[in-house]
């Protein structure tokens, strides 16, 4: 076999792959939805809301968004476990802290 | 550049982009999962040093600089899970590739073969692979993207295939 015909061997091996939809339509939209998630999170953040601590984890989050965009995964990521959060929880306080660790060791992993 | 330029620009080039970046990933973590995680991670740390990667390329395009933070990243992805690429890449790529009846099992296993072979190669021989045949970057792309200069660039990917031919026999081969 020739290189030339290898070549075109290795190009048909390392085909492209096309991203998942739901990749691009999830990335999409944390892009977009980027810059505007701190800001829209700290205008809605009213101190007295702060009374609740069920609360405390959007505006600490959307403090967490304005350093960056990278950040944005880490909301994404303790969003996302926010149900398992819940079933694991003994009440409202240990909710909050639960939430809050998951914050702190999604940001220690995910940013530089 | 206003902030609302700057983010569709950016819009335009993760759109234009997209599957570059998760090819990229997909050839250098072996499935997935794991090429879904770097190319999120590759766009969203884009996103943060777009307005200066802008000014500093002069113009150029900015393949070759979402490649290398893809690079980097799949690097860093290593070291902390202390873990290699997967040998064996999952499924989509043999899969697609054109073939008749007649030779799909035959070229398929070849493909197979030289894929395995591809995840074989040192890291810097791979990447430059991936990059010119799964993303049809020219040399100086690929020298940019990797930190090289052209001719080094040429003979790394020179020596990659002749590599890649030793591991799956083919060199010296009829056709």
């Amino acid at each position: 076999m020739s290189t030339m015909d290898f070549e075109s061997r290795l190009r048909a091996a390392l085909t492209p792959v096309e991203p998942p939809e739901e990749l691009a339509v999830r990335l999409e939209r944390t892009l977009v939805n980027l810059t505007e998630l701190a800001a829209d999170e700290l205008e809605a953040w009213e101190l007295s809301s702060m009374r609740d601590p069920r609360n405390w984890v959007r505006p600490a989050a959307a403090a967490v968004v304005g350093a960056g965009a990278g950040t944005a995964l880490v909301v994404l990521r303790v969003r996302s476990r926010h149900r398992r959060r819940v079933a694991q929880s003994s009440g409202v306080i240990d909710l909050a802290e639960r939430t809050m660790r998951d914050l702190a060791d999604e940001a220690r992993r995910l940013l530089p | 550049m206003s902030k609302q330029e700057l983010d569709r620009e950016f819009s335009e080039l993760y759109r234009t982009h997209l599957r570059d970046v998760y090819s990229y990933s997909y050839y250098r973590v072996g499935n997935h999962h794991d090429a879904e995680d770097l190319t999120e991670q590759t766009f969203l740390q884009a996103y943060r040093h777009y307005e200066r990667a802008l000014r500093e390329s002069d113009g150029r395009p900015l393949r070759p600089w979402l490649i290398r933070i893809a690079h980097n990243l799949a690097a860093n992805f290593y070291r902390d899970r202390a873990r290699k690429p997967e040998a064996a890449i999952e499924d989509a790529a043999v899969i697609s590739a054109p073939h008749t009846t007649e030779t799909l099992v035959e070229g398929r296993e070849q493909l197979e073969e030289i894929l395995a072979g591809v995840q074989q190669l040192p890291d810097d021989r791979r990447e430059a692979l991936i990059m010119r045949f799964a993303l049809d970057m020219d040399n100086r792309e690929i020298a940019r993207a990797l930190g090289r200069t052209d001719g080094a660039t040429k003979v790394l990917l020179h020596r990659a295939i002749k590599q890649l031919e030793g591991i799956v026999g083919m060199d010296g081969q009829a056709a």
